[in-house]
């Protein structure tokens, strides 16, 4: 499934400073579809090089990052449930920096 | 957030509970309100503007200094305030005040942001460097004292920097932009801490009016996940906020109101009359605030300037009540004093 993940606030230094990835999620043997919880954890194997913990805490992300699905706050559509699909745009930015 | 009308599926459909009319967009951690972008722009700005109403932040005809880091929360309150004052005719005429503290490679960026916002909000820039106005730059600190302690210095010099910029620009009064987050943040540590003094002026909307530039911050009640997705772009990191902070939005996560709620227990903190307080005074050095005879930045540039660099850091009482007591502090105090970048002193 074709993606774009975006890393603002910060935590694009967790990804080698790139903020924008133009990704391609396969689907594991027996899933149907893809939800941020799955998203979620593919990103913290596949994107994120370095302290996942600023990125991630439990299976969820770090209370203070503010997630986006194509521009909508994820917890109107779920947040973990929320269901992606093909082109989707997921955007994390960190508010934990100063102002 | 634009261009999204073909792709709204992920909120079910729901309704603006504001218009009834557009998909919402976001949901309001201070109501739980679910509401689209549109309205969202129109209930953040017309908030801020009753908050400045009810609390007579501004007079007409006053000079007011904006302190611009270039972060996101100076750089929404100076186009908010810009658009306020136009709006609603405060008859205010707006300044951006940055400080330069001479790290190299740490401002370049936000001066730049800084200097794109004077451009874009037409309002005069001025920029105070730690060297015009203490002879040191942070740099040159670092160089002295080495990364141990660089935040005490860091920390006192900005607090004044700014200070002593809005003097420069003749302001009536200095706006930041610190948000709901950092107070309800400043109230857990000061209670940590046991800073009462600090406590009660904390989570005052205006401190200072005794003072000759009085602060005060416009952004009080308002949450920062709505800061961050108001211009809803993407900003340069800056340092990593502690604790408190990460417990803040834990907090939040669960109980949305929390924010506010910490910030209405700290409002309400009543201290004991009998509780003495240090008394605010006048520094007699430099003739800034002080509660002791020297200002926190005249001991420490005491100290930079007779190569005795670890004058004044650590929970001070500074020159004024002995340094050899204030030594054996310094290690004891050296955790808190390490994360002063990430702490904020109102």
């Amino acid at each position: 499934m074709q993606l774009t993940l975006e890393f603002g606030g910060g935590l694009e230094l967790l990804c080698q400073s790139v903020k924008i990835h133009n990704v391609d999620v396969v689907l594991q043997a027996g899933e149907t579809k893809l939800t941020m919880r799955v998203l979620l954890s593919w990103i913290r194997t596949n994107v994120i090089k370095e302290r996942p913990e600023m990125f991630m805490k439990g299976d969820s992300v770090r209370p203070g990052v503010l997630v986006l699905v194509n521009d909508c706050d994820w917890e109107l559509s779920g947040q973990l449930d929320t269901t992606l699909e093909e082109k989707d745009v997921v955007v994390f930015i960190s508010t934990l920096h100063g102002g | 957030m634009d261009d999204t009308e073909a792709k709204t599926n992920k909120a079910g459909g729901r309704q603006c509970s504001i218009c009834n009319q557009r998909r919402a967009a976001l949901k309001r951690p201070k109501t739980l309100q679910q509401i689209c972008k549109e309205c969202f722009y129109a209930v953040f700005e017309e908030e801020i503007h009753q908050v400045i109403v009810d609390n007579h932040l501004f007079k007409p005809g006053e000079r007011i200094a904006i302190g611009a880091s270039g972060g996101k929360d100076s750089t929404v309150l100076a186009y908010v305030l810009s658009e306020l004052n136009r709006r609603h005719n405060y008859g205010l005429n707006l300044f951006l005040l940055s400080v330069d503290e001479g790290i190299t490679g740490y401002r370049d960026d936000s001066l730049e942001t800084v200097k794109r916002n004077e451009v874009q909000y037409g309002l005069p820039l001025k920029v105070v460097s730690y060297k015009d106005l203490y002879g040191w730059t942070m740099d040159e600190i670092v160089k002295m004292i080495g990364l141990k302690n660089n935040c005490t210095f860091c920390g006192v010099f900005r607090r004044q920097a700014l200070d002593r910029g809005a003097a420069l620009l003749k302001t009536d009064k200095l706006a930041t932009g610190h948000n709901a987050d950092d107070i309800a943040e400043t109230i857990l540590l000061n209670i940590l801490r046991g800073d009462i003094a600090r406590l009660s002026r904390c989570t005052s909307i205006t401190t200072g009016e005794d003072g000759p530039i009085p602060r005060c911050k416009p952004f009080k009640y308002t949450y920062e996940k709505e800061i961050v997705i108001y211009p809803c772009s993407i900003y340069s990191p800056n340092a990593y906020r502690g604790f408190a902070r990460e417990f803040i939005k834990d907090l939040e996560r669960i109980r949305p109101r929390a924010i506010l709620d910490i910030i209405k227990s700290g409002e309400n903190f009543r201290i004991s009359t009998s509780t003495k307080m240090p008394e605010q005074g006048t520094c007699e050095r430099c003739g800034y605030i002080s509660s002791q005879k020297w200002c926190k930045a005249c001991v420490l540039l005491e100290g930079l300037n007779r190569g005795l660099p670890k004058l004044g850091i650590g929970r001070t009482r500074g020159l004024n009540n002995g340094q050899n007591k204030d030594m054996d502090q310094t290690n004891g105090m050296k955790n808190i004093h390490s994360k002063e970048c990430g702490t904020l002193d109102f």
